[in-house]
């Protein structure tokens, strides 16, 4: 049975032990990096992953394409339990899932021309194109708008645009269905992330791809995004069609994070009446109990400190988890 | 006589590489008032750090040619004694870095770091007095708890807490003028709302001038009253920042202004984009450094790839553009580019 969904993730959860053992009877600490959280991809869509440095969101990434193993939940891929697969299952199952990572500088090899890297993924599968290896590396620099007579030369020689085209070319060669991809634009230029952004939705059009999308960025992840999951603290705190959310945030932390953003207009002097956060976000080892953003939440109340709320619907085809979900629809920016 | 705090004319930074010149720096003139606001935008390598380094006098390595001026309250930092320019470093103009992680040392707690930066420049003051004016900072910059904290290394405090110390670090000896090198790049977005909102209050306090460089226009168009944009070098654009954002007029700004996403959900769609990639400093070309991407210079004709175009005042904007562009066409296309 083809499930409707290319990715699923149910109730993952991925603890980091700390460097404390558990000497002298004290209790060994985790950090909670991923909390809870279930998500799923439809096919041929784009899921954004949003929160701000450590609230999960690359630790997320990293287990549903099993670079890691959830120390619980289920990840299910074209509704395939891949959880725990290992070996040879694995190895199949990477054809299907690939990543587009941040950094284009560390995660293409200096020493390898960009031939060998976009191949790379081929000799790893043991993988013969039928048209041949070269040509099959020539097709995907064509593809994504690169030269293919530059298929000898090094990393070193081409622009962070261009690197970053090179790693979705090799994303790409195995002919995948998802393509995660952990801040792929956040250390380009802002006219060279955009880019890469027409370029990803241009790719998704004609290869039907779907997208797991992470970023900090709110309106780098708007513009590309389907759907979209707010992060915080290693749990989602609302998630729902990323026209809704931004339009009419329901969660108190999806509205503070969407008034943070500078907007890119001086006639919107919107800083007065931003909502100004205090504070900064709780340590993942010790997360407050309850509401894990009621430290930092105007809205707070005793209820919130002991009671966790769980996400439920919130209208508009959205789940939020809050106690005192905002009601009247906030329209952002006008 | 302006009245102007800072006037930079005809700065010129090279840096001499084995691999060539670098022309960091091209023909740079601008000023900056009392309370002023002027915001510096442009891509990585348009020269914005250069020429706000070279304010401080920091980029006096042995390879770098740096030549025309930057007056200071009345003196020019590039041609001044050493002696000249430690005693203004701090005192009339103060910097805070990118990374507030390599700007603080390890090894020190932040009470030290802040005290030295005030004993430079009030070398007899008392240890209660010092102490007393580093607890003052603290509490201004808004660290909660100061008289704890104070013995604390920077490894102990978040990203937004050390740029807060940075800031105490830049403004305890009361700077005229504060030049921010992306000071809220490394930090997310609910902090970078309170780091801004912090230096602002800190400036209305003292009427002190800011020069805020940065990549994001979101800052500039909430934080700056004017802004440079710099592209390969040169300024191509100088325009109050209501100009900018309403009818920019330089080809370039256009790209930039058209390339930043929204979170206004009826404008997406596909981004303007500037289409190939910034110039090699090295490697200028001849003639305007933006032609090879601008997409008007076939219809301007050869002038674009053999004359630099100069900064000049177009119509009645109050902006300065440097385009071969006729002022006819610049507001035509401009005044459509936000529409």
């Amino acid at each position: 049975m083809i499930s409707d969904f290319a990715l699923e993730g149910i109730d993952l959860v991925k603890y980091f032990p700390t460097g404390r053992s558990g000497i002298l009877g004290r209790a060994r600490e985790n950090v909670r990096a991923v909390d809870g959280v279930s998500l799923s991809l439809r096919r041929g869509t784009t899921l954004g992953i949003v929160g701000e440095s450590g609230c999960g969101k690359s630790t997320l990434a990293r287990v549903v394409t099993r670079l890691i193993e959830p120390t619980h939940g289920q990840i299910l891929l074209d509704g395939e339990d891949i959880t725990h697969a290992s070996g040879k299952e694995l190895r199949r199952m990477r054809t299907k899932i690939q990543m587009v990572f941040q950094d284009p500088y560390s995660s293409l090899n200096p020493r390898h021309s960009v031939g060998q890297i976009i191949s790379a993924p081929l000799q790893v599968q043991k993988m013969k194109p039928v048209q041949g290896e070269r040509q099959r590396v020539h097709e995907m620099m064509e593809l994504v708008g690169l030269n293919p007579e530059h298929y000898n030369r090094y990393p070193h020689e081409f622009s962070g645009g261009q690197r970053q085209r090179i790693g979705i070319a090799r994303s790409l060669i195995l002919n995948p269905s998802i393509i995660v991809a952990d801040e792929p634009v956040s250390a380009l230029d802002v006219s060279i992330q955009a880019q890469i952004l027409n370029l990803m939705a241009k790719l998704q059009e004609t290869l039907g791809l779907s997208y797991v999308f992470i970023a900090h960025d709110l309106s780098v992840v708007h513009h590309i995004a389907d759907e979209v999951a707010v992060m915080y603290l290693g749990k989602i705190v609302e998630m729902g069609p990323s026209n809704v959310v931004y339009s009419s945030p329901s969660h108190p932390y999806t509205k503070a994070l969407l008034s943070a953003v500078p907007v890119a207009d001086p006639k919107r002097h919107h800083r007065q009446d931003r909502i100004r956060l205090t504070g900064d976000v709780p340590s993942p080892v010790n997360p407050p109990s309850g509401c894990r953003f009621r430290t930092r939440c105007w809205l707070a109340t005793e209820k919130c400190a002991n009671e966790e709320p769980s996400l439920n619907p919130g209208g508009n085809g959205r789940l939020v988890a809050c106690h005192y979900p905002l009601e009247t629809p906030v329209s952002i920016g006008s | 006589m302006t009245s102007s705090l800072l006037s930079v004319t005809d700065l010129n930074v090279s840096f001499d590489t084995p691999d060539g010149v670098v022309r960091a720096v091209s023909d740079v003139s601008f000023t900056v008032s009392a309370g002023e606001t002027l915001g510096i935008v442009g891509e990585s390598g348009s020269g914005k750090s250069v020429t706000a380094s070279s304010i401080l006098r920091l980029n006096s390595s042995t390879n770098a040619t740096t030549t025309g001026s930057a007056v200071l309250a009345g003196t020019d930092m590039l041609t001044c004694s050493d002696a000249e320019v430690r005693a203004r470093r701090g005192s009339e103009v103060a910097m805070v870095f990118q990374d507030p992680l390599s700007a603080l040392n390890p090894y020190y707690t932040v009470g030290r770091q802040i005290g030295e930066a005030y004993q430079v420049h009030h070398p007899d003051a008392s240890k209660a007095e010092v102490r007393e004016r580093v607890m003052d900072m603290l509490t201004k910059v808004g660290i909660p708890h100061p008289e704890q904290r104070v013995d604390e290394y920077p490894h102990q405090f978040s990203g937004g807490m050390r740029q807060r110390i940075v800031i105490a670090i830049a403004l305890v000896n009361s700077p005229k003028l504060l030049i921010a090198d992306e000071p809220t790049t490394a930090l997310d977005v609910t902090v970078q709302a309170q780091i801004l909102d912090l230096m602002l209050s800190l400036q209305a306090e003292n009427k002190m001038a800011i020069i805020l460089i940065t990549h994001d226009l979101g800052v500039v168009a909430e934080v700056a009253q004017n802004v440079l944009v710099m592209y390969g070098g040169r300024i191509v654009e100088r325009a109050s920042v209501d100009a900018l954002f309403d009818a920019p007029t330089h080809p370039y700004a256009w790209g930039l202004l058209g390339a930043v996403g929204s979170l206004d959900h009826n404008k997406r769609g596909e981004l303007r984009t500037v289409i190939g990639t910034p110039p090699s400093l090295i490697t200028l070309p001849p003639g305007c450094s933006f032609a090879p991407r601008c997409e008007y210079a076939h219809s301007v004709g050869s002038v674009c790839t053999t004359t630099v175009p100069m900064l000049r005042n177009i119509g009645h904007l109050g902006s300065f553009s440097a385009c071969h562009m006729s002022d006819e066409q610049i507001i035509q296309i401009g005044s459509k580019v936000r529409a």
